[in-house]
């Protein structure tokens, strides 16, 4: 009698989800076994890569991720295309820092104009994400989808607070969402019945549970992802089948140890590598627990995690 | 494989004879199996039914010790597939690797070098464990040598790698008093390594090629009377050692299979060709399911990300680490110093004190209990709401410690700066900074200005 792995037996699978438009147009999810599980399952599309470009200077990037950027962050349009023809970003996500109330509260129209240029810019698909404040995200994104209705974008984080402007919008202008949530399966779920009532198309949903960094509090958005896979899959609950993002270079790169330098912290060794091992390994743990996009900042991660993946694909 | 009440129940004597204090031997049995009672509370089980529920109640992945002395660690011992569904306990251990023939001075240089890589943080100390000793043709001797350099020089514990059993032999020898592993019995040595590691009571590694092959082996081990085992199943390629790991994990979990259930060893170190993606890997495999990594070299840049995810992994999900409320010194603050308050998450805690202490402005840091939550989660969660941050801060005896009144919250709670206002009329709410990081700039220029 030989050997044979004990198979799972899944209810369900995850939705292959289409974002952007016509030839640039790229597929995630899809997958009929858990993250990987390719021996009793397939995962038709590989995780994708999207790089983060912010529509103003950051003020507050350690020297090691910004270098690589330091001729293009004063233009969101050319930081965009620099990510797609020189690091080979899969997806742009344009991270609009400049709308937060309690920074520079720029207005619903500079913002879409920015996303106009970006758009416009690049030959992949763009993903808006917000500043995580419910009302000023319903107000300039709902500006974005309808300034911008020539591209198919991806608009979020959309929460309960905010599903009912940006879906309409979205519905109404041929955009996909994201349905965002904070590390809940129970709240995961009621932001997406939230949409579908709505009449949002499902097959242009995409999760963010919310990410954790490494070392603060990636454990809970690890166990949140296992959770809305298991549920999605083992379950078979059609309410939680959709690809998975996760913002995370955004998460990482603020974190205390990726930006010390030598002298503060000698003990750590080179500030560059260590901020870029933290977003890759951290990346890592994140396609394990069912990301299907990881939104990364430094190219050298990129790079590092799209061979991992492809190792673990093929 | 857990036995059932009933399955108990058949191996007792069916006397009812109540000695256990329970009416009958059912209900005795019913309270072993969901863990209220214990079998030595029956004077009449006979040998032969106390060897079977020991064998029955065994952990399902047997915990196996490695090495002694404070980097001492346990492998295995995992009783879940998901860390969710209740916790992963023994965190993956991690080793580097130094060829046996590496000359004196480049091996004292090394363990000084990967000595000094440990991290401290929420109040742990995050270090390695392991070196595995790798032997590379330079025979028993020079094996042996480098063996007892690093357990009698450093706190390292060690994986001794040979496929001689003479050159084992020696190595064994040398450094039996710190239990190193022994890796790696095959087909063809298993005999013999079985016999050194029965001798020296230590923990044996086997190596095959594929899941299935490593069956006879372990089979072969356990007839020997050897329980310390721990399995590699020879795979190299990232995508079959990925199935492997997890057809193990399943095997002994979900199929009770005991010729699995033990610790496995994964080498990213053959995997790769350089360190990043070695860490990569890694990474893979701390999440999944291995029991040891062995990577190439320790470097820094790399072990610390792999150390911070190992802890995130096996945290407790059920019990966030916490520290106890109260108030806390920083430097040696008087009745001039800022006071500060916070949740008592102790990934909290020890960020803010961390850059307190950094600003070397002396503070008073009040910790308010918030079930172990962050800032802006105890705030969504009702467990930093003004009201009860207000009552804590009065309860708190802080007043009898400061002269002024002004009390500084997290810039992530400013939305309850007006309810701690009117709880504490008599006091001065100041909203600190987001960040933790802005507390040195910002401590500074407060008392920079008094
Ligand atoms: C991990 C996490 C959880 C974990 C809890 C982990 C824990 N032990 O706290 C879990 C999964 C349990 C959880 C649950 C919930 N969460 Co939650 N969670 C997070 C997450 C991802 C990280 C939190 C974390 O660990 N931060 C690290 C610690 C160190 O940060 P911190 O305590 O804030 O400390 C920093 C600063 O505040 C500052 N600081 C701290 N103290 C002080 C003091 C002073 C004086 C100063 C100046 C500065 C300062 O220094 C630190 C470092 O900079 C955040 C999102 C995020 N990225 O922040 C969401 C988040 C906090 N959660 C959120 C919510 C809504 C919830 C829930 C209510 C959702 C629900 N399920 O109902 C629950 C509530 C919990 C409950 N018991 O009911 C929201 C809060 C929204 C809001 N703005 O109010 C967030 C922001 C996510 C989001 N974007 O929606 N969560
Ligand atoms: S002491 Fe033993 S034999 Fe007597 S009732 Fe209890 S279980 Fe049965």
């Amino acid at each position: 009698m030989g050997f044979e792995i004990i198979k799972e037996s899944y209810a369900g699978s995850i939705k292959e989800i289409a974002i952007g438009a016509g030839d640039n147009a790229i597929s995630v999810g899809g997958a009929s076994c858990y993250p990987f599980y390719q021996f009793e399952g397939d995962m038709p599309h590989k995780p994708k890569i999207a790089m983060e470009v912010w529509d103003m200077a950051p003020e507050d990037w350690p020297e090691a991720c910004l270098a690589p950027f330091k001729d293009v962050v004063g233009d969101p349009a050319a930081w965009a295309k620099l990510c797609v023809e020189s690091f080979g970003a899969e997806l742009i996500v344009l991270q609009l820092k400049s709308i937060d109330p309690n920074d520079k509260d720029a207005s619903p129209e500079e913002a879409a104009a920015t996303v106009k240029k970006v758009a416009s810019a690049i030959d992949v698909p763009l993903i808006v994400w917000g500043c995580s404040n419910p009302g000023k995200d319903e107000e300039v994104l709902k500006a974005v989808s309808e300034e911008c209705q020539e591209f198919q974008l991806t608009l979020g984080p959309v929460e309960d607070a905010n599903h009912k402007g940006i879906g309409a919008s979205a519905m109404g202008y041929g955009h996909a969402l994201i349905s965002s949530s904070p590390i809940d399966v129970n709240l995961a779920k009621q932001v997406n019945i939230l949409l579908e009532n709505l009449g949002m198309p499902m097959d242009r949903v995409i999760v963010d549970p919310t990410t954790g960094g490494l070392g603060y509090g990636m454990e809970y958005s690890y166990s949140v992802m296992e959770r809305l896979r298991m549920a999605a899959m083992q379950q078979g609950d059609d309410k939680l089948q959709f690809p998975i993002i996760n913002n995370l270079g955004n998460e990482i790169w603020k974190c205390k140890e990726a930006k010390q330098s030598v002298e503060e912290a000698p003990i750590l060794g080179d500030p560059e590598k260590r901020g870029i091992l933290m977003e890759a390994v951290c990346a890592v743990s994140y396609l394990v627990a069912g990301g299907d996009i990881l939104i990364m900042r430094h190219p050298e991660s990129v790079r590092l995690v799209r061979s991992f993946i492809d190792l673990m694909i093929e | 494989m857990a036995l059932t009440g009933i399955q108990i129940f058949k191996l007792l004597p069916k006397t009812n004879c109540k000695e256990c204090g329970v009416p009958t031997c059912l209900a005795f049995a019913m309270n072993l199996a969901s863990g209220k009672a214990e079998l030595d509370n029956c004077p009449y089980v006979s040998d032969e039914a106390r060897e079977k529920l020991a064998e029955a109640s065994a952990p399902p992945i047997r915990p196996v010790k490695l090495g002694k002395g404070v980097r001492e660690a346990t492998a295995g011992g995992e009783t879940v597939m998901y860390r969710h569904e209740k916790t992963f306990y023994n965190p993956t251990t991690l080793a580097a690797t130094i060829p046996a023939s590496m000359a004196e001075a480049d091996l004292a240089a090394r363990l000084t070098a990967w000595n000094a890589f440990q991290y401290e943080r929420v109040g742990l100390n995050l270090r390695p464990e392991l070196i595995a000793v790798k032997d590379d043709g330079a025979g028993p001797d020079a094996f042996a040598k480098t063996a007892k350099t690093i357990a009698e020089t450093s706190e390292f514990n060690l994986i001794l790698m040979s496929e001689d059993p003479e050159v084992m032999k020696a190595g064994v020898e040398a450094t039996a008093f710190k239990r190193p592993l022994i890796y790696g019995a095959t087909e063809a040595t298993v005999e013999a390594f079985g016999e050194i590691a029965k001798a020296a009571e230590l923990p044996v590694a086997v190596k095959a090629d594929g899941v299935e092959a490593l069956i006879p082996l372990t089979d072969k081990l356990t007839a020997m009377g050897i329980k310390d085992i721990v399995i590699d199943s020879g795979s190299r390629d990232l995508k079959g050692s990925f199935a492997d790991q997890v057809a193990i994990r399943r095997a002994a979990l979900k199929g009770g299979n005991r010729s699995l259930g033990f610790p496995t060893i994964t080498f990213p170190c053959e995997m790769a060709g350089n360190a990043d993606m070695e860490a990569l890997i890694a990474g893979m495999f701390v999440a999944k399911y291995g029991g040891i990594v062995v990577l190439s070299e320790f470097n820094t840049e790399t072990l610390f990300p792999l150390l911070l995810e190992r802890l995130n992994i096996f945290t407790d999900p059920q019990r966030p680490m916490t520290v106890t409320e109260g108030i806390y010194e920083i430097g040696n603050p008087d009745e001039n110093s800022p006071v500060m308050v916070t949740t008592n998450f102790a990934l909290t805690y020890f960020i803010v004190s961390g850059e307190a202490e950094g600003s070397r402005v002396p503070c008073w840091l009040l910790i308010k209990e918030a079930e172990g939550l962050s800032v802006l989660t105890a705030w969504a969660a009702g467990k930093f709401s003004g009201d009860d941050v207000g009552i804590f801060v009065k309860k708190s005896g802080i007043s009898d410690k400061i002269k002024h009144n002004e009390l500084i919250i997290p810039g992530y709670a400013a939305a309850i700066a007006g309810d701690v206002e009117e709880e504490l009329p008599d006091w001065n709410i100041t909203v600190g900074p987001r960040e933790a990081a802005h507390l040195p700039a910002f401590l500074k220029a407060k008392v920079g200005a008094a």
